[in-house]
């Protein structure tokens, strides 16, 4: 049972977060350095097992459960929430690291969690945080981001929701273990997860709403929401076979977006998407390699790509520019920040010697080990595509090609340093993997650095680049949008509002007629309903209450004869 | 000994006799001491009656020791008691939290009579609860609405007299329609007593005056209860009565109208004619979902924050009759559970508004500080009741460890038991709305600019009160022993009663 001397890591950041918008100063740069290594302290403390049970109505919860593989996430959760309150500490905004810190603290919790109830208490309290932190950048493209944000994973919410009541109901027993896609409540549970995850054609929130957070923000945003999702299939659903091709589908989904885009953080938006694909395919291969190998990947990526949004992120606020055609030839004044990106683009295409490269081999070689011949060759070609979009093509437009005459100074201080300790682990990780080997879920029997698998890698990287090359002028930016999904309901809707208005605008002046009319000012009525005093806001007479009246007595006695 | 064995009548009595003596009195300090005894007393005897029903079952009390079906019966079950405790509970604790309200918002010559309504309010609603007789209903019907319309009326804003008037208009109507059905119903059965009338309608409940007596009864007490779109009094009615009254009525005076209506139901007319044999159980299914949507939609576009949760309200009152329409056990829990676990959350709010309220006419800011626009940054100025607001709000929209969480899992299981998804899925959704109102709540007061950061706090006379509501919601999500028990223990009579 409930043990005084243990510390919840999740209540710990939660409670950060509710403290730290009261300090001020350095009061509060202590809190925020303080708090996330409070709780990873709490959080290697704590003993293997199921350690707080309570219970409620009917269920046993647990809302404190600790195994190697939660222990895993938590902990890069809370290097990541330590390390972005780091680098976000000369952030302006007064909510956006409490916000981060609730977020954090909200994905440890469902990292933590033993049971459905947590994990859906937690995982709408993610949703607060991460609209929270969108939302703090303060623009109005932030708000307008924020609300689309919070209305997808408020209905993700409930469909999971949903999902965990038919499960309850089904079994009687509320605890977290694997699932198999067998009932409508499981389908339920596993679409809410992949809403978080970024799948395809579910995906489309993120690459719209990540690259409208503050400088700082899209950091956080970046890490948490899709891995704590990485999280729950892996312990949920690990071995479902679909999931396979959804991670393949959007590996390749991710590479073709980040391709054609031209703002520098949607490029990394959607390469977070195609990084969270390679998870996805190893949890539905399912074998123990593969689920080390989601795991790995997924604490690698945070790292990464951590790395890479900061480089954005500082290039971002140097210069107010986001469009990889606007920037160019930043190396010459900012060396800290090319290097750091450049170490976090050479991690996320897998280079050897980096920390991609000893996760991202193991799902390949999970692969070949199950003779699922088709997923390896996708998965060899898709690691291709990641040096075209991110590899290269970022650091390249970025930070070299053409000259765009822009100076901007190097960071100093806390940002500089958060983002030499994240690009220090990615090398430190890819030279000397046995610690995080030693933390994964599963016993590790795999040898990164062999003779093959280095010289796989190093002529599928040799080769794209020399592609990359080839084809620079194609992939040259022009300033262009591309379409997702997330068109249909940020264009196409409104569009055919105003589209089916007007044809009725248009068959009223047509008719002439009072029919005409009244449907027209139908729609105008509900167009003025949003305001005060318009129809179904205002008071209604005494009269009309009266008719009310009567029409349910009609009606009942109507049908009761 | 003595003194227990008449506790169903002191029940009644001691409120009633508590309003003619504030009048007589005449002074505010004076009724108010002699107003609140009566209500103290009148929960020292729910909490007694509370506890004897759990030990002894069914009380029944007759008046002046006429037997029943002559005499009056005063009838106490499960489900009474949970509702006598509901209603006493909250008199008693808005009365104390009044005293400071009421300096602000209604002229000092006119407390002592606040109080006498306050106290004729309560007995209206505590005999309406505890007696057995159809008649006697209709009486404490009535008393409890005119004083509630004078309550209303009492308010310092000039719309609150047209709000009481057209709530008058409303209410009469409504009772003339009770008053009908219980005629009929006599006029079928020659007794007034419900136990009664219950055996006799058994042989003649297809005829066409018992049929015209349930019609009348429904919309009569829709009305009262608020069911949409025959709530088009209440949120003006919320709107301008002083705060005490709004937090008082918005947790009582709905609640006890569904309780009639559950007694008329399944202890008069019995489940199978009312739910089996009409289409009663879908017409009821489709209004609720049309007030939880429409009436948490309209809440959403509110630029009132009393407004605001008095359309939250209406929509609240969805769940209720919701949980009614699916004639199930767990249905029948959630509806009563949701009955208390709403009125302690609203009536929280309520409190707390008119905590807003009192501070912003100290502050000398005018008389109407609840626009949105007003609000803004008020978590600075008034942080204990923001936050006071925010957990009770989290009560509405059902976040789990909050007392709405517990009414709405029940609502959910009977939803499922009927194997029916969509309607699972609508209840989620619509606390989706619920999401956004209370968000609009927060935006306002946490995340807008302060015009200014003085802490202007609420005087703790009425926050207190305030408070103790809050922490109830929260108590009751976690330990549902008193709430969930009652219920459960409740539905299970009703459902058994079933001839």
């Amino acid at each position: 049972m409930t043990d005084g001397l243990l510390f919840h890591p999740a209540l710990v950041m939660i409670a950060g977060a509710l403290l730290i918008p009261a300090l001020r100063g350095l009061a509060r740069n202590l809190a925020i350095l303080l708090v996330p290594a409070l709780a990873l302290v709490a959080l290697w403390l704590l003993p293997e097992g199921r350690l707080w049970s309570v219970a409620w109505l009917d269920y046993q919860l647990t809302p404190l459960a600790v195994d190697k593989l939660s222990r895993l996430f938590s902990t890069i959760f809370l290097l990541m929430a330590g390390t972005g309150g780091l680098f976000a500490l000369r952030q302006q905004s007064r909510i956006e690291v409490p916000a981060a810190f609730l977020y954090a603290g909200s994905a440890v919790g469902v990292a933590l969690a033993g049971d459905l109830i947590t994990v859906f208490l937690f995982w709408e309290f993610m949703a607060v945080g991460s609209t929270l932190v969108l939302w703090s950048a303060g623009t109005p493209q932030a708000w307008a981001a924020s609300r689309r944000y919070i209305m997808v994973h408020l209905a993700g919410g409930v469909i999971l929701f949903l999902g965990v009541v038919g499960h309850l109901q089904a079994t009687g027993d509320a605890s977290f273990t694997g699932m198999q896609v067998d009932s409508l409540a499981h389908w339920l549970i596993l679409i809410g997860f992949l809403i978080n995850a970024g799948a395809y054609p579910l995906s489309a929130w993120l690459p719209d709403a990540y690259p409208e957070a503050s400088w700082s923000g899209t950091v956080f945003l970046s890490a948490f929401t899709t891995k704590t999702a990485v999280y729950v299939l892996i312990r949920g659903f690990p071995g479902t076979e679909l999931l396979i091709w959804f991670g393949l589908f959007m590996v390749f989904y991710g590479i073709v977006y980040a391709l054609l885009e031209n703002d520098m953080r949607r490029i990394l938006a959607y390469s977070i998407v195609n990084q969270v694909g390679f998870m996805i395919a190893g949890i539905g291969i399912g074998t123990e390699m593969a689920l080390n190998g989601a795991a790995a990947h997924a604490f690698t990526h945070i790292i990464y790509k951590a790395l890479l949004l900061m480089s954005a992120g500082v290039v971002l606020s140097a210069t107010g520019r986001r469009k990889c055609s606007e920037l160019g030839g930043l190396f010459h004044s900012m060396p800290v920040t090319t290097i750091c990106g450049t170490i976090g683009a050479l991690a996320i295409s897998s280079f050897p010697l980096t920390s991609g490269f000893i996760s991202k081999s193991m799902i390949s070689q999970a692969a070949a080990d199950g003779h699922l011949e088709i997923v390896w060759m996708f998965l060899a070609a898709a690691s291709a595509g990641v040096f075209l979009h991110a590899g290269i093509k970022f650091p390249w437009f970025v930070f070299f090609q053409k000259d765009s005459g822009l100076r901007p100074p190097d960071p100093t201080g806390s940002v500089r340093w958060a983002m030499i300790f994240f690009a220090f682990l990615c090398i430190a990780l890819g030279v000397w993997p046995e610690p995080l080997y030693a933390i994964l879920p599963f016993p590790v029997d795999y040898v990164p650095y062999t003779a093959a698998h280095v010289l796989t890698q190093t002529q599928l990287l040799l080769f794209s680049g020399l592609a990359f090359f080839l084809m620079l002028n194609y992939l040259k930016r022009t300033p262009t949008i591309s379409l997702d999904v997330d068109w249909l309901w940020r264009k196409l809707f409104p569009a055919l509002f105003a589209i089916v208005g007007k044809a009725i605008r248009g068959a009223q002046s047509a008719i002439g007629g009072s029919l005409g009319g009244l449907i027209a000012s139908t729609t105008a009525l509900l167009d003025r309903q949003r305001q005060p005093g318009g129809f179904l806001l205002r008071s209604w007479p005494t009269g009309s209450m009266a008719l009310w009246v009567m029409i349910m007595l009609l009606g009942y006695l109507a049908l009761y004869y | 000994m003595s003194l227990l064995a008449h506790a169903p009548a002191l029940q009644v009595v001691l409120p009633l006799v508590s309003a003619p003596l504030a009048v007589l009195l005449r002074h505010r300090n004076a009724a108010f001491a002699v107003v609140t005894a009566g209500a103290w007393a009148a929960f020292a005897a729910a909490i007694a009656l509370w506890l004897q029903v759990g030990e002894s079952g069914v009380i029944s009390y007759h008046i002046g020791n006429w037997a029943p079906p002559w005499g009056i019966e005063y009838r106490v079950d499960r489900l009474t008691s949970f509702v006598l405790l509901l209603v006493s509970g909250m008199a008693s604790i808005v009365l104390p939290y009044s005293r400071a309200s009421i300096e602000r918002e209604i002229p000092r010559e006119l407390h002592y009579l606040y109080y006498a309504m306050f106290g004729l309010c309560l007995t209206g609603l505590l005999g309406m609860t505890i007696t057995g007789d159809a008649f006697n209903i209709f009486v404490f019907l009535e008393i409890s609405s005119l004083s509630t319309y004078v309550l209303i009326g009492l308010g310092r804003d000039r719309r609150a007299l047209s709000a009481s008037y057209r709530y008058l208009i409303m209410g009469s109507i409504g009772a003339t329609f009770i008053v009908l059905g219980i005629g009929f119903l006599y006029l079928m059965t020659g007794t007034l007593n419900l136990a009664d009338m219950a055996v006799r309608i058994r042989d003649i409940e297809s005829s066409r005056p018992v049929l015209a007596a349930l019609a009348f009864l429904t919309v009569g007490i829709s009305l009262k209860v608020a069911l949409f779109p025959l709530h088009q009094w209440l949120p003006n009615a919320y709107t301008y009565a002083p705060s005490a009254v709004t937090a008082f009525l918005a947790a009582t005076a709905t609640k006890v109208s569904v309780y009639v209506l559950i007694r008329f139901y399944f202890s008069v007319f019995g489940e199978s004619l009312v739910f089996a044999k009409l289409p009663l159980p879908e017409i009821m299914l489709l209004l609720s979902l049309l007030g939880m949507f429409a009436a948490n939609f309209i809440a959403i576009f509110q630029d009132n924050l009393k407004r605001l949760f008095a359309y939250s309200s209406v929509g609240q009152i969805g769940y209720i009759t919701l949980g009614l329409s699916f004639d199930s056990f767990n249905g029948l829990a959630a509806s009563i559970v949701h009955l208390f676990n709403h009125g302690i959350a609203k009536g929280a709010i309520f409190l707390l508004i008119g905590g807003i309220v009192a501070a912003g006419a100290k502050a000398g800011t005018g008389p109407l500080p609840l626009s949105f626009d007003r609000l803004a940054g008020l978590s600075r100025r008034m942080p204990l009741t923001c936050f006071g607001i925010v957990i009770a709000g989290l009560s509405l929209i059902g976040v789990p460890g909050t007392a709405g969480f517990v009414s709405k899992w029940y609502l959910i299981l009977a939803a499922m038991d009927k194997g029916q998804w969509w309607l699972v899925a609508a209840i989620l959704a619509s606390s989706l709305l619920a999401v956004a109102y209370v968000w609009r709540f927060v935006e306002a007061a946490y995340f807008r600019p302060a015009a200014d950061e003085v802490r202007r706090e609420a005087p703790l006379s009425m926050l207190l009160p305030a408070w103790l509501l809050v922490l109830g919601s929260i108590w009751f999500g976690l330990d549902t022993s008193v709430t969930l028990g009652s219920a459960l223990d409740a539905a299970q009579h009703l459902i058994g009663s079933k001839p």
